[in-house]
């Protein structure tokens, strides 16, 4: 069975399992490997995606809930908070083992996207549920800080 | 596998991987070049890249490419040793790329750990130093005599700069590509003079990490990623109790999923190899499984610990004796005694275990973030029915270990050879997948222990006496490190406690190694995740049986530890230790620590509301770590391990119940989030001694540090981890 | 005369004791409401309401056993956690003790293996076990007394046709003077009509055949009708909801906003049979044992007709406010309750899943706007929901709500049930820890 969504601003139709999860459609059928696997339940975000900019876990969402949908993944970003989040991600040498940073980098841009100017408790609600073992936690707050005050700049 | 540039020249995933045996022959290539480029270095004329040794290779297009012997899961290793080399070298940094290097003992063992390639102990800086400012130095040295050589000018008259060698009074200047054609035409000399440290411009600097931009976009290259031609994906069921095997197994219902290419039985279980995860997953949903239990650990965990409380009362082996501490316990006027229990803990990373395998009849190929290279080569060589020398491995980013891929068992990696064997051995490529709840049920977990202390004080609240029994299983016993064990002693369950650092006159550390069928392994900072624990939390009761502030005690204590008696001063300075007391609810804890050579104080600030919810608002941390090669990866590690700490000693436990594990996946194997992380300042001690490890010793103090503070804001002591949650009855 | 006075007040309290005893004990039995034009399944001649699903009438007897032992929903009760089918030694935690169900395989010893048709039969309508023990009401023989002798039989067939297995159960731990079994026959000649299901004549098939469903299989009111100071169910406030194990079993009558009213036939048909209706909710706890283990079983046109009845049950009011299904907005983050620990414990474990607004942006059943339990100002399942998760059966694992109670403290948990009710529902719950330690012990 196929599913058809925009994925990266492109029409791309995926013929796989309907009930695969969107992050192995992604991986193993379209071929982006940014996004990743870290708990399968959505308790850790490291598969999250935009769906239609809201920042989402790709690991608990079947393929078939995103037909006729808008996907981005951490491939495709392009708006300026996500070039600002990186930008900073990269002068605060955020990431260590780097496994979980598509995941963050992905809801600190939908954070951006929405919020131009968010406080701790903001980065808090849109954050937490972005596990990093690493615990890099204080400087992917200062980065998101940091981009935001870059993009008002 | 290539790591990008400083600069992010990273080829795509489409090239690494674009032809069938492109990304093993990519990898593979930086083995067999090195002994080409060799040859071509001492003596043939062809042109090529510049091969001084095993760690550095310098192209005509002047790309500095260092070759790592370490795994790079997070600490900065990569970044770390390019920056020693580097040093040496007067690279232009902006052109210096990072190479993982293949599982080759001979060149690339680790020193710290005799013939043995791998990585761990936080030895990485501390073994290559000497070994790649020498690499680096070397290359240098060549380097400038090609360019002396070239103009004719005595080699003491150049200088370099950012690889480029420059001739002052000629204003002649060349940069390295362009002296590789020379370079490889002369010899490499036996000795060379290092740099003043005073004249370092990268070590102590703060060049960037070598991983952080491709970790930023998304590019970076983790096994998960890995993609071979015609590659399976394979699961495994294996027994819900730890010991227990295959009775008997329908593959019926699994083999009927779409996508599911075949079942397999391998010791460790039943696999479904199938063309995708999800089709793996569902056939191993479907997959029917009878497991004999008769050899398998059925306690629980909780019956475990009444078994090991019981044990801290029984006389157990001497780890370390000074005077008579049982006399000066009765002779104390007064004694204070506590106990700590500590669970089995899971090194969750964020990277469930993955390996790729592709195995034929006379080779196997691994793709896997190896921490352990020389062992999971013997181990695959093994599994495989092959000499390890017919197994290579290529080595990738790991998202993130905590001595979790470090196992002399090379679980994982024995399972995805076994499952490819088992396959057929016919070069299928096949991805071993781990899910979160394999991992958390996996096992080789930071064992569980029961401390039991007991201090005595003189009439003027001195410190006289100090006794520790230890109880717990060693993590060494039956592996190949169980040389280590000494007169029953497994130096690993000890550290940190054997080795207490303040002046008390009569001490007994003693260690009652218990046997389970529970399979264990080191965890970040392994022994003094435990031990420091135990001793900073107890030296904490004492001072305060004692009346004195618990920095003061310390501090009176360590009068011959200069190292580390400043460490702490500089912890309590920074956090304004005697800044007054704290509003009400709120409270300040101070621990101290050596590990692997280096030294940690950190003081935590915490606040505790009436349901008895712990939050850690601050935490001050100072490290003492000798010279200090890269400090924004110090503080990087410093900031994590407090994190990483955090998070066990508040939520982690992996509990048994009748051998069953009962925990699954971060919901209720709970880790740090965000909103529960500290606002962390780290301050490095300025050093010129050899530098030591940093990736794990910050973890060890933070537990401690908490649960002081707790003590001081509600009055009430952390003798149970994960920390009861208070209020609670 | 000067006694007169307190005789005849003595009188009217006796008279008015004696009134409201009746009132309690002889109450409606659960099909009263529609009725009583009824006659015996021999003189009924429209489709049989009893048996199995039209298309399993061929099959062997076992094969209709088993599902009429679906039906019934035996093994719920009668299997331990993590235990054997039907192998007895779930612990029913009661105000006055602990009760344990019985081994029900076919082992002799410890199960049923001895029993003869007659005692099978016994136990199954009146609440009559091996050796003349009365059966406490837990077994909720006052229900199955509705089910036909073949069904029962058909039932008895099937579990001896399954492996036996040696288990005792626990012994209870009831307090006095609960655990005087002999007092049950009193219960027993007080509230259990002891006589098989009478279809109505002058209602359809369907109708009837979803009335025994219901009744004398499902045995929906154990849970979903509240119980009297005698512990007999109420069938004056029939379905209108009552708390089970620690959960609430929510109104089920067409009560519109605290009912099922509001829901169409297709809604209670998915719920029913998948454990999950689009806005409405999903099953979790008791409820979605019986999905995982009855309920997703039957047939289409079982559910169907059990759907038909239940929409002819009275509607009662149950006080509970009609389901909220506006969305959240991002601007009252902080306003939703006034313990910060609510918000920072859904922000870290829950808001992956459910979202900000209330609407799951990756799952239906990951909705919380328009559910009962959000909207129900006690926040009891929610809490239980939170402790014990929803692993549905019928759904594949990224579906199922994980478990969150064993590392989640109570304060904690009580302080994102109430953020949770009062975010997405009618009215912010005030559960506090003490409560959810109480929630705890009771399933």
């Amino acid at each position: 069975m196929s599913t058809t969504f925009t994925l990266n601003g492109q029409s791309t139709t995926l013929d796989a399992d309907p009930t695969m999860p969107l992050l192995w459609a992604l991986r193993e059928v379209a071929g982006l490997h940014g996004t990743k696997f870290g708990c399968g339940m959505a308790l850790c975000g490291a598969c999250t995606v935009h769906l239609d900019g809201q920042a989402i876990r790709s690991c608990v969402m079947p393929l078939s809930a995103v037909a006729g949908r808008k996907i981005t993944t951490i491939e495709g970003l392009q708006s300026k908070q996500a070039k600002a989040v990186q930008a900073a991600w990269v002068a605060l040498q955020v990431p260590q083992c780097g496994y979980c940073q598509s995941g963050q980098v992905m809801s600190a841009t939908a954070l951006l996207e929405k919020n131009a100017a968010p406080t701790d408790a903001d980065i808090d609600a849109a954050m937490s549920g972005n596990i990093c073992r690493c615990a890099t936690y204080t400087r992917i707050r200062a980065a998101i800080h940091s981009a935001a005050q870059s993009i008002k700049a | 596998m290539k790591s990008p540039s400083a600069h992010s020249q990273l080829p795509t995933r489409r090239d690494f991987l674009k032809s069938a045996a492109g990304a093993s022959a990519l990898a593979l290539s930086i083995g067999f070049e090195w002994t080409a480029s060799t040859r071509r270095a001492f003596g043939a004329p062809s042109p090529g890249p510049f091969v001084p040794n095993a760690f550095v290779r310098i192209g005509a297009d002047d790309s500095i490419t260092v070759i790592a012997k370490h795994l790079e899961m997070g600490q900065g290793a990569y970044t770390g040793l390019a920056t020693i080399l580097a040093e040496e070298l007067d690279a232009d940094w902006s052109r210096v790329s990072v190479e993982s290097a293949p599982a080759d003992a001979k060149l690339y063992n680790n020193l710290a750990f005799g013939p043995v390639q791998g990585t761990g102990g936080s030895s990485a800086m501390a073994n290559s130093y000497a070994q790649l400012r020498d690499a680096g130095a070397k290359a240098r040295a060549i380097l400038v005599s090609a360019a002396a050589k070239e103009w004719h000018v005595p080699v003491n008259e150049l200088t370099v700069n950012k690889g480029v060698v420059s001739h002052a009074p000629s204003k002649r200047r060349a940069s390295y590509g362009s002296l590789v054609k020379t370079a490889i035409t002369l010899p490499v000399p036996d000795t060379v003079t290092l740099k003043d440290p005073k004249n370092f411009t990268l070590i102590g600097g703060r060049p960037a990490r070598v991983d952080v931009p491709s970790k930023t976009d998304g590019t970076a290259q983790f096994t998960l990623d890995v993609v071979l031609p015609g590659m399976l994906v394979a699961l495994l069921k294996r027994p819900p109790l730890f010991g227990a095997t295959v009775k008997s197994f329908d593959p019926g219902p699994a083999s009927a999923v779409a996508g599911v290419v075949k079942v397999v039985q391998v010791p460790r279980g039943i696999a479904v190899v199938a063309r995708n995860f999800w089709a793996a997953k569902l056939g191993r949903d479907a997959l029917q499984v009878e497991w004999d239990d008769s050899h398998a650990e059925k306690r629980s965990s909780a019956a475990m610990m009444d078994e090991y409380r019981r044990l801290a009362d029984q006389p157990a082996p001497s780890a370390r004796k000074e005077g008579d501490a049982r006399k000066a316990m009765g002779e104390a006027s007064r004694t204070v005694s506590a106990s700590y229990e500590f669970p089995y803990l899971a090194h969750a990373p964020m990277e469930p275990l993955d390996a790729v395998v592709k195995l034929d009849a006379a080779s196997c190929e691994i793709w896997t973030g190896d921490q352990f290279q020389t062992i999971d080569q013997a181990n695959a060589a093994q599994a495989a029915g092959l000499d390890p020398k017919q197994v290579s491995i290529h080595t990738l980013y790991a998202g993130g270990s905590f001595g979790r891929r470090a196992n002399s068992m090379s679980d994982y990696i024995v399972e995805a050879v076994s499952i490819a064997k088992a396959y057929g051995a016919d070069g299928t490529p096949i991805k071993l997948q781990w899910t979160r709840e394999d991992d958390i049920h996996g096992g080789l977990y930071r064992p569980m222990y029961f401390h039991k202390l007991e201090a005595g004080l003189n009439a003027q609240n001195q410190l006289t006496a100090w006794r520790h029994v230890i109880v717990g299983q060693s993590i060494m016993a039956g592996t190949p490190f169980a040389a280590s064990i000494k007169e029953g002693i497994d130096p690993t369950s000890v550290e940190g406690a054997a080795t207490i650092p303040y002046a008390i006159p009569n001490i007994a550390v003693e260690l009652s190694t218990t046997k389970a069928g529970v399979p264990v392994l080191w965890w970040r900072v392994v022994g003094s995740s435990h031990t420091i624990f135990a001793v900073e939390a107890f030296i904490d009761e004492a001072a305060h049986a004692a009346g004195v502030d618990g920095f003061a005690f310390r501090r009176s204590l360590l009068e011959h530890q200069p190292r580390m008696k400043a460490v702490l001063e500089l912890a309590a300075e920074k956090a304004g230790w005697n800044s007054g007391p704290m509003p009400a609810g709120k409270g300040r804890g101070i621990a101290v620590a050596e590990a692997f050579k280096s030294l940690v104080a950190q003081v935590a600030e915490v606040s505790v509301d009436k349901e008895g919810n712990i939050k850690v608002d601050r935490v001050v941390c100072a490290v003492d770590c000798g010279t200090p090669i890269n400090p924004d990866i110090i503080t990087a590690q410093m900031e994590g391990g407090i994190g990483f700490g955090l998070g066990a000693v508040l939520h982690g436990a992996v509990t048994l119940k009748d051998g069953r594990v009962e925990q699954d996946n971060f919901n209720n194997y709970r880790v740090l989030r965000m909103n529960e992380m500290p606002k962390v300042e780290v301050y490095i001690m300025p050093s010129n001694e050899a530098p030591t490890g940093v990736g794990e010793p910050g973890v060890a103090p933070i537990g401690p540090a908490v649960a002081n503070a707790v003590f001081a804001a509600t009055g009430k002591r952390m003798h149970v981890l994960p920390f009861p949650k208070l209020g609670v009855a | 005369m000067k006694s007169h006075p307190i005789l005849w007040t003595l009188a009217v309290i006796l008279g008015i004791a004696l009134l409201l005893s009746a009132y309690v004990v002889f109450g409606p039995h659960p099909l009263d409401f529609a009725g009583s034009k009824t006659v015996t399944l021999a003189a009924y001649h429209q489709q049989d309401p009893t048996g199995v699903a039209p298309d399993l009438q061929s099959a062997s007897l076992v094969e209709r056993g088993e599902y009429l032992t679906r039906a019934a929903d035996c093994v719920v009760c009668h299997t331990a956690k993590d235990g054997e089918p039907f192998a007895g030694g779930r612990a029913f935690v009661l105000p006055f003790g602990t009760l344990y169900s019985t081994n029900i395989t076919p082992d002799p010893q410890t199960g049923i293996g001895s029993y003869s048709d007659a005692n099978f039969l016994e136990a199954v309508h009146s609440g009559v076990g091996r050796n003349h023990t009365k059966l406490y009401p837990a077994m909720p023989y006052t229900s199955y007394t509705y089910m036909s002798d073949a069904d029962a039989l058909a039932i008895k067939a099937y579990l001896f046709s399954l492996k036996p297995v040696h288990a005792t159960a626990p012994a209870n731990t009831l307090a006095f003077p609960f655990n005087q079994r002999g007092l049950m026959s009193i219960w027993s000649a007080l509230f259990n009509p002891d006589k098989r299901f009478e279809p109505h004549v002058d209602r359809s098939a369907e109708w009837n055949r979803g009335a025994y469903l219901v009744e004398a299989m499902g045995h929906c009111g154990e849970c979903h009708t509240p119980r009297n100071l005698l512990f007999a169910l109420n069938n004056r406030q029939k379905f209108a909801g009552a708390v089970q194990s620690g959960w609430r079993a929510y109104n089920i009558t067409a009560d519109r906003s605290g009912g099922v009213g509001a829901w169409s036939d297709a809604d209670l048909a998915h719920y029913l049979s998948t454990g999950h209706a689009q806005d409405r909710g999903t099953a979790a706890g008791p409820m979605g044992e019986a999905v995982d283990e009855s309920l997703s079983h039957l047939k289409p046109s079982d559910i169907t007709a059990m759907v038909a009845y239940l929409r002819t049950v009275p509607s009662v009011a149950s006080g509970l406010p009609e389901p909220r299904t506006t969305p959240a907005t991002s601007a009252q983050l902080d306003t939703s309750a006034s313990d910060p620990n609510g918000r920072e414990v859904y922000e870290g474990a829950c808001a992956g899943c459910h979202g900000w607004s209330g609407a799951s942006p990756v799952l239906p059943l990951a909705r919380l706007l328009g559910t009962r339990s959000v909207n129900d100002p006690s926040g009891n399942n929610v809490a239980q929901v939170i402790i014990h998760g929803g692993e549905r059966h019928v759904l594949i694992d990224p579906d199922n709500m994980p478990a969150f109670g064993s590392t989640y403290s109570d304060s904690e948990i009580a302080a994102v049930a109430n953020f949770v009710t009062a975010r997405y529902g009618v009215k912010g719950s005030e559960l506090t820890a003490a409560g959810v330690a109480k929630l705890r012990t009771e399933d």
